[in-house]
């Protein structure tokens, strides 16, 4: 065996593989063996490290250097300096992790410090495509406790203790689940994995399943072995390529190694998962649609109860889970109920991803004990809004969930704080607006998606959420009625409590949280025809203010329509008739003259 | 439009299709891995692919053309290899997007939203793309032309046509 | 897999190629790897350290490369850091020095005093 001194960590989640870290790793290899280091460093392609504002990224251990931005021409300078010379080459280091000279550990970096990873525990640390990695880091261990020393029973017993709830959306206690399920009358059960993440901006299932696919195997089987079932499927979406193929790989090397198959761990257990892929249907996420995808017929939700504990996957016995629900399990069977309980709240044990996004400095995926303050994820882990504008709301739960405004920040972070307000956990999405987003257009935005979504069974969601966004689209571009936002209420709530499932039950509370915090801005739409945010095209004109103008031309030569006239060297005009608000004029202005009212 | 299915320069793929369909026959939830895997074989389901896995399967081609029309992820008519899209945002509008959809329609004998006989081209009209400052816009696949004339179309379209 | 012992010892067969991703408090070895250094031979003497390391099993010792420590006339240089302790800096390293220095600094917590840098100074 080669004792390696150094490992070269390779982000091959989907943002970074996107901007070609293959090609990079390719690279690493090369010239690794160039410089004749290929017998002591080892170039490692993992799963996604979470921080894809910074992608591609490179992390070096054992000093854990965190390399960001990396570009194949700058990997020759990393071997030579870093690899060869032990000289950590700051230029490409990460911003944050160069403090006054001192270089710090990933770990040490703003973004990490207030993390605490326990679904992403192996995310950017492990090899996802060899098992033998997940197992050093303890991968397994908790199936072989569960078959060789537990009852079906004491494995229920002990999530139930967990207080973990699905991290899908809803919030419902896992082990309840768990209980029906294994309660429920039934010679055949299964085990079903809800990987559908549909949800525009979140991204945390994909992270997990292409950087630690193992663990949510692992899970399955553990709950297999608590309900009575011995087949399980993962439902994942077909726009997951990379996904697949590491579940794929995943499913493969479990099986040679025997710990899926018949007969793990010699206890007479048998286990096994197909995986099943979606096609593009965003209510497949709803648990009914889902089953009714597996089985071959139209995604669509059928009504509630029966639950599918009791009448699930071909009328049997089923068990539903998303995958950062499984990603918990193995480790609360490992650390043991107690230990979960002790991170985050007392209602919200444990910790939630979220897919950090929008008008923020730090995308991407965070990993938080329950009860951290919006405030903290925001400015301590997201790093605050860019440009120096003003944080005005943050939409959590995608088009189920709702908008917070900036002075509820202080809100801890958990399920029943979150649908206290309006909003939701929902799958862990979190998009930060600034003051020049316009929160009717978020509104809509989100109702377009619904729209195009809905799956058509029920009235109130078809029609209803139809009718909605034309009113949106109505006030949006300025031809808003007195009377339209009592209209949208009125629908909002008919909706919200008539529709068949959670897609439709949950469609209208984008709007009703705008309506809540941002009321004076669907006012000022409809009564005064402004849009507060500047952002509604319709409700807006772009002027030149004369005392600033110099004449330079530049804005007459980039309007598109030939809008802006004058002579140069004195104040141009824009031509509001010709002008089509498409804001190349204010963008190229260099003496800020221009300004949208 | 109309997309004649041919049987005699499909036969390969028909084979492929029955293999397809003979694997996963008895297995249940068959439909969707089937539906999948016609769709990546003939990249498309037309109506005759359809009715093969009807007859395969034991499922009626109603339930089929049910299942297929549900998901974003099934198209009816074939793609062209490459996909064209010409921007129909307002800037791109009064700039003269029209000439240039109207002169790609003439080149490649082609309407929106539809694709050559050889499959080679499909054409759509988008919504805006954002790149004002370039219009009138159109895309290839990943590539990008901006600032386009009309009489520009022939020559760009040429590249592709190899 | 038929018992858990298999998947014990696939785990610590794996474990000692992965150790090196865990962050450790513990005790870090420094070699001095620029240019004077891995001409005086300083490469032998890291490949020394991580064999020792690795046989010993000690987990809690890193072993990692720096640039240049200053002092070229005296490489190769290593650097043992101990939590709540002193560096220690020897000097003229050669593989034999550096596994005694593994045996009676790391492991024992006792100085080899004659290979430091301050007992060439004097």
């Amino acid at each position: 065996m080669n004792i390696y001194r150094a490992h070269v960590l390779i982000c091959g989640g989907t943002g970074c593989t996107s901007s070609s870290s293959d090609k990079i790793q390719n690279e690493f290899e090369l010239k690794i063996k160039e410089k004749g280091l290929d017998k002591e460093v080892k170039v490692v392609r993992t799963g996604c490290f979470g921080l894809c504002e910074a992608g591609p990224i490179v992390i070096v251990y054992p000093e854990g250097a965190f390399y960001s931005h990396v570009k194949v021409e700058d990997v020759e300078e990393i071997v030579e300096e870093h690899l060869l010379k032990g000289r950590i080459v700051k230029r490409l280091l990460y911003k944050d992790a160069v403090e006054e000279d001192t270089i710090k550990s990933i770990n040490e970096v703003g973004f990490y410090k207030k993390q605490k990873r326990i679904a992403l525990r192996n995310c950017g640390v492990i090899n996802p495509e060899d098992i033998n990695e997940y197992i050093a880091f303890d991968g397994y261990m908790a199936l072989g406790k569960v078959l060789t020393e537990m009852t079906p029973e004491e494995v229920i017993q002990v999530v139930k203790d967990s207080g973990l709830r699905g991290r899908g959306g809803g919030g419902f206690p896992t082990g309840l689940k768990w209980e029906f399920t294994a309660k429920a009358q039934g010679d055949q059960k299964y085990v079903l994995c809800n990987a559908d993440e549909g949800d525009p901006g979140a991204f945390m299932d994909r992270s997990i399943l292409e950087g630690d696919p193992h663990s949510v195997l692992e899970a399955m089987a553990i709950a297999g072995y608590a309900i009575g079932a011995n087949q399980g499927y993962i439902y994942v979406r077909v726009e997951y390529p990379i996904a697949v193929q590491r579940l794929e790989i995943a499913i493969k090397q479990a099986r040679e190694k025997g710990l899926l198959g018949k007969n793990i761990f010699g206890t007479g257990f048998d286990f096994d998962i197909e995986v099943r892929l979606g096609a593009g249907a965003f209510v497949c996420g709803e648990e009914t649609a889902l089953i009714a995808s597996i089985e071959g017929q139209r995604g669509m939700p059928r009504n509630k109860p029966p639950y599918p504990a009791n009448k699930g996957l071909w009328g049997k016995p089923t068990l539903i889970n998303n995958v950062e629900t499984y990603a918990n399990i193995p480790q609360i069977i490992l650390k043991g109920a107690e230990w979960f309980r002790s991170i985050g709240t007392e209602k919200s044990p444990g910790t939630k991803v979220f897919a950090l996004g929008g008008k923020i400095n730090n995308t991407g995926l965070v990993e938080i004990p329950m009860g951290t303050t919006l405030r903290e994820v925001i400015y301590e882990i997201g790093g605050g809004i860019p440009n120096g504008k003003k944080f005005k709301a943050v939409q959590t739960g995608g088009p189920s969930g709702g908008c917070i405004p900036a002075d509820l920040i202080d809100t801890p972070i958990e399920f029943d704080t979150l649908t206290e307000l309006g909003s939701m956990m929902g799958s862990g999405g979190m998009i930060v607006m600034d003051e020049d987003t316009c929160m009717v257009d978020i509104a809509r935005f989100f109702l377009d998606f619904t729209v195009e979504e809905s799956c058509g069974k029920c009235p109130p969601c078809r029609i209803g959420t139809k009718r909605m966004l034309e009113i949106l689209e109505k006030i949006t571009s300025g031809k808003g009625e007195p009377g339209d936002i009592e209209k949208l209420e009125k629908l909002a709530n008919t909706i919200k409590s008539a529709s068949l499932c959670g897609l439709g039950q949950t469609a209208p509370n984008p709007v009703l949280s705008t309506l809540k915090y941002f009321r004076h801005e669907y006012e000022a739409h409809v009564n005064e025809k402004r849009c507060p945010a500047g952002s509604c095209k319709s409700l807006l004109s772009y002027h030149i203010q004369e005392d600033l103008c110099k004449g330079c031309t530049v804005c007459a030569k980039v309007c598109p329509v030939g809008a802006i006239s004058g002579e140069r060297k004195s104040p141009h005009v824009i031509d509001q008739d010709k002008c089509i608000k498409c804001g190349a004029c204010l963008e190229k202005c260099p003496f800020n003259a221009i300004v949208k009212k | 439009m109309e997309f004649k299915f041919n049987w005699e320069e499909n036969k390969d793929k028909i084979e492929e299709l029955k293999k397809v369909i003979e694997e996963n026959k008895g297995k249940k939830g068959a439909l969707m891995p089937v539906l999948h895997e016609a769709q990546r074989i003939f990249g498309y389901l037309p109506i005759e692919v359809q009715r093969m896995i009807s007859e395969g399967l034991n499922i009626p081609l109603a339930e089929i053309y049910g299942v297929a029309t549900f998901y974003s992820q099934f198209s009816l008519i074939p793609k062209g290899k490459y996909q064209i899209g010409v921007c129909l945002g307002t800037a791109c509008y009064v700039k003269g997007a029209q000439a240039i959809i109207d002169k790609i329609k003439e080149e490649l004998k082609l309407e929106v939203g539809g694709t050559t006989k050889d499959r080679k081209f499909s054409l759509q009209a988008t919504r805006c793309i954002g790149a004002c400052g370039l219009a009138p816009v159109m895309t290839i696949n990943e590539d990008v032309y901006g600032r386009l004339k009309a009489d520009e179309i022939p020559a760009i379209l040429k590249k592709y046509m190899e | 897999m038929k018992s858990l012992e298999e998947l014990k010892k696939i785990k610590e067969e794996t474990l000692k190629k992965v150790d090196l991703r865990k962050q450790k408090e513990g005790t870090r070895i420094v070699v001095g790897m620029a240019t004077c250094g891995i001409s005086a031979g300083a490469r032998p003497v890291l490949m020394a350290l991580l064999e020792e390391v690795k046989n010993r099993n000690l987990s809690d010792v890193i072993v990692t490369q720096t640039g240049c420590i200053g002092v070229c006339r005296l490489e190769p240089i290593v650097e043992v850091y101990r939590p709540g302790e002193e560096k220690v800096t020897y000097v003229e390293m050669t593989p034999e020095k550096a596994k005694r220095i593994i045996a009676e600094h790391i492991v024992n917590g006792k100085v080899v005093t004659e290979y430091t840098i301050g007992a060439y100074e004097k």
